[in-house]
């Protein structure tokens, strides 16, 4: 090595560690201050913004969670679709999801602008919980209970896709969450803070 | 120095002489191109894992166009069965198989030829290889076997037969003693000092990935034997303990695939345009930032999941404030800097991007590095960034933008990269000429293009919450319709066409290196300065460095020059990068922030 320059194919010999040229420290603090703004802007929506997979999360045996959740359907059940029922929780109930392969049962009626606690878990093997058009998604594990504190924006008829390979059925299993329009009480919407 | 010819080496001491040390007895030979001393059992361990890695990548390829075939609803090709079980099989091909044997190439080779060091162990390489093909063969048989419809992930609770894990672990195990081969050259490097002064960057990146695919492995192994046990019916394991140790090595392994590129980056701008180091101490700290932070990555995977709080995903994710992104940030800088400079330094000075309008984009080396940069930086990069956010990931998790932001980094960068790199070894390893030279340089522009078609098309698809991993997304034969958006027929045609695009570009690439290595033209004597058929252009006309290169570099970091310096191209191009990047991210927020309150 006669001269400075060489590529990265050759052993640099001598003392290597030199400053860098302007230009370079430069983007290298840019590209650290850009990490800093991505890295930000996490805690930043936990304080300020309102989607955040947080939820009240806990260790759940798959009979339990099942007992719980037929213990739900039997006290909200409105009506049925094809055997499969519909409940309609109060505003504010807690409401429980079973996702099994190939199904999640029940169907949902929720209020718009209503809040919900939302019980995710699976009863056999991992399922994907992505709410259909508006791409929202959860991974369903069993042995676990997801919490998510749900506040639907607008009515209409929603699909459950599972999202997470469960088997070879997977692409038949599909449900259904229907939002009927505004409650007669709009909770104090200046007040609503993500929790 | 001028690259590759270093004239001022001595040849080594015989028997007897002063100097003499233990590799002598090795069989060498010359390069006759670069001079460089290649020890047969170091070049053997070379050839036999990049052609290994080359016939899993046709298996895999086979697979991906029968898949993508299905996945356009037009066609529909395969029945659900076949589809979710070669949909296993091309992840294992390709991710795990074509991948790692070829970094196992990589590894003999930077840990031998580049600094002209022997094989410290070639039984060891060997039985390495043993482990690691019978496991490949072995997971191989279970899948096509029907004996593991358990895609890829093989999560827990989903069963496959004992012999499938037990073929992972294998697999794993020899990779891993490989690794042990690799830090046991440079030891023996070292100690029989074949090289003077500290390890060439290139290595030191294949260092790096050889670091990383230990931590990688060791996560392999606390999660493959447990789940093998379970298997058994011997012991239990948490479905979501095993998605976090799981993606330990899922998620990792693919870090060992970005130092592995990145080296390879390095590798491709010294021998096709002489690329140049711009600072050592950049892009060896950079280096070592992916080794403290990458392997946090596995929190990608369970940013909706319930088992894990905020705070451990929000430190998880970010590898720590984004130090790994941070590195990479820092190559996609030095490595088109360091090759405009390079360029410039041999007098191609004109203007912003003279430096790119004379470089040699016939040469199939340099275009795959090129492409390989740009779409494993623009798509890749840039979406796996975004899509790793905590909260954008509650839009993104296991839909079509997870496999469309792979496929950018793993595929359109990972993949051609070793692509760009076997057009090298073909002539300076294996001795041969590149056959159907003419395809060799449409090559990586037919594979990358397809797999930019492919990978923004998926993309697009993905926004739209089509899932991931799913045979008929008219859900035929579902209880209730899920009419998408006839937007998403037309993305999932795009994504076929591309897919087919860029599939064909690996059949081509795969009769390429199979017709040169096994029935190839032997390379013959190489002339400086006269092009030859099938030979790429920075052999026939290595890019040497002119006597005066000092002066020229002096020049070029003249203070005069101001804080664009010596290589104001690139500092105009990650601008853009930058651009682009923010406008993604927080198009994402935006995006999010319309959803129902989650919390």
């Amino acid at each position: 090595m006669h001269t400075e320059t060489h590529t990265g194919l050759d052993a640099p010999r001598g003392d290597w560690w030199k400053p860098a040229h302007k230009a370079e420290k430069v983007w290298v603090g840019i590209a650290f201050g850009w990490c800093m703004v991505l890295f930000a802007m996490m805690p930043l929506w936990h304080w300020k913004g309102g989607q955040n997979p947080s939820g009240i999360r806990r260790r759940v045996e798959p009979a339990a969670f099942a007992a719980r959740a037929e213990e739900f359907i039997r006290q909200y059940k409105t009506g049925e679709d094809r055997g499969m029922p519909i409940v309609e929780p109060p505003p504010g109930a807690d409401v429980y999801l079973m996702a099994m392969a190939f199904q999640w049962r029940p169907i949902l009626k929720l209020k718009q602008g209503a809040e919900y606690t939302l019980h995710l878990s699976s009863l056999d093997v991992n399922h994907g919980f992505s709410l259909f058009p508006i791409n929202v998604n959860f991974q369903v594990v069993p042995g676990y209970d997801y919490g998510l504190r749900v506040r639907p924006n607008a009515s209409g008829d929603f699909r459950i896709m599972c999202n997470e390979f469960c088997g070879i059925g997977h692409h038949t299993m599909v449900g259904r969450v229907i939002v009927t329009g505004a409650p007669a009480v709009a909770a104090a919407p200046s007040a609503e803070k993500v929790r | 120095m001028s690259y590759p010819i270093d004239t001022t080496r001595p040849a080594p001491p015989a028997a007897g002489e002063p100097g003499y040390r233990p590799d002598s007895q090795s069989r060498f030979r010359t390069c006759p191109v670069t001079s460089r001393r290649i020890h047969a059992q170091a070049e053997a361990a070379v050839k036999v894992n990049a052609v290994t890695a080359i016939v899993f990548l046709l298996v895999g390829t086979i697979a991906a166009v029968l898949i993508v075939l299905t996945r356009w609803q037009a066609v529909h090709l395969l029945s659900a069965t076949w589809f979710y079980r070669l949909l296993g099989v091309h992840a294992m091909s390709m991710l795990i198989f074509f991948i790692i044997f070829f970094e196992m190439a990589v590894l003999h080779f930077a840990s031998t030829v580049l600094i002209d060091a022997r094989n410290s162990a070639p039984k060891t390489s060997w039985v390495a290889y043993g482990l690691m093909l019978g496991g490949a063969l072995l997971v191989e048989s279970m899948m096509w076997g029907g004996k593991a419809d358990v895609l890829f992930t093989s999560y827990v609770p989903l069963r496959a037969d004992p012999l499938y894990y037990l073929g992972v672990i294998f697999f794993a195990v020899g990779a891993l003693i490989v690794t042990g081969v690799f830090f046991a050259n440079l030891v023996v490097a070292k100690r029989e000092r074949t090289y003077e002064g500290s390890l060439p960057l290139v290595v030191y990146g294949a260092a790096t990935a050889a670091i990383i695919a230990v931590i990688t492995l060791l996560h392999g192994a606390a999660i493959y034997i447990p789940t093998f046990l379970w298997s058994l019916g011997l012991m239990k394991v948490d479905p979501e303990v095993y998605r976090m140790v799981w993606w330990g090595l899922g998620h990792s392994s693919q870090q060992i695939n970005v130092a592995a590129m990145v080296a390879i980056w390095y590798m491709l701008g010294a021998l096709t345009i002489g690329a140049v180091v711009l600072n050592e101490k950049i892009s060896r700290s950079a280096f070592v930032l992916y080794i403290l932070f990458i392997s946090m990555a596995s929190a990608h995977h369970l940013l909706v999941d319930p088992g894990l709080g905020p705070a451990w995903k929000v430190v998880n994710t970010s590898y720590f404030m984004y130090m790994a992104v941070l590195a990479s940030m820092i190559h996609g800088f030095t490595v088109p800097a360091g090759m405009e400079l390079g360029m410039r330094l041999r007098g191609y000075t004109n203007g912003l991007f003279g430096w790119l309008r004379k470089a040699p984009w016939g040469d199939p080396g340099f275009s795959s590095l090129v492409l390989s940069v740009v779409v494993f930086g623009f798509v890749g990069g840039i979406t796996g960034v975004t899509i790793g956010t905590e909260q954008i990931n509650i839009i993104v998790h296991n839909t079509l933008r997870v496999p469309g932001h792979f496929h950018a980094t793993v595929v359109s960068g990972t993949a051609m990269a070793f692509m760009g790199a076997t057009y090298y070894l073909i002539p300076l390893i294996f001795q041969k000429r590149v056959a159907f030279w003419r395809a060799a340089k449409l090559q990586p522009y037919l594979f990358a293009g397809g797999m930019f078609i492919f990978t923004v098309s998926m993309t697009f698809a993905g926004n739209f919450g089509v899932p991931r991993r799913h045979w008929d997304i008219t859900f035929s034969q579902a209880p209730y319709s899920v009419p998408f958006n006839p937007i998403v027929d037309l993305l999932l045609a795009f994504v076929a066409l591309g897919g087919l695009l860029a599939a064909t570009g690996a059949f081509i690439f795969v009769g390429i290196a199979v017709k040169s290595v096994f029935f190839g033209q032997a390379l013959g004597p190489v002339t400086r300065g006269v092009a030859m058929v099938g030979v790429p252009q920075g052999i026939t006309h290595p890019p040497v460095h002119a006597a005066d290169v000092d002066q020229r570099n002096a020049e070029l970091h003249d203070a005069s020059r101001g804080i664009m310096g010596p290589a104001p191209g690139t500092i105009v191009l990650v601008l853009i990068f930058l651009a682009v990047f923010a406008l993604y991210f927080f198009s994402n927020w935006k995006i999010l922030s319309f959803l129902w309150r989650i919390g």
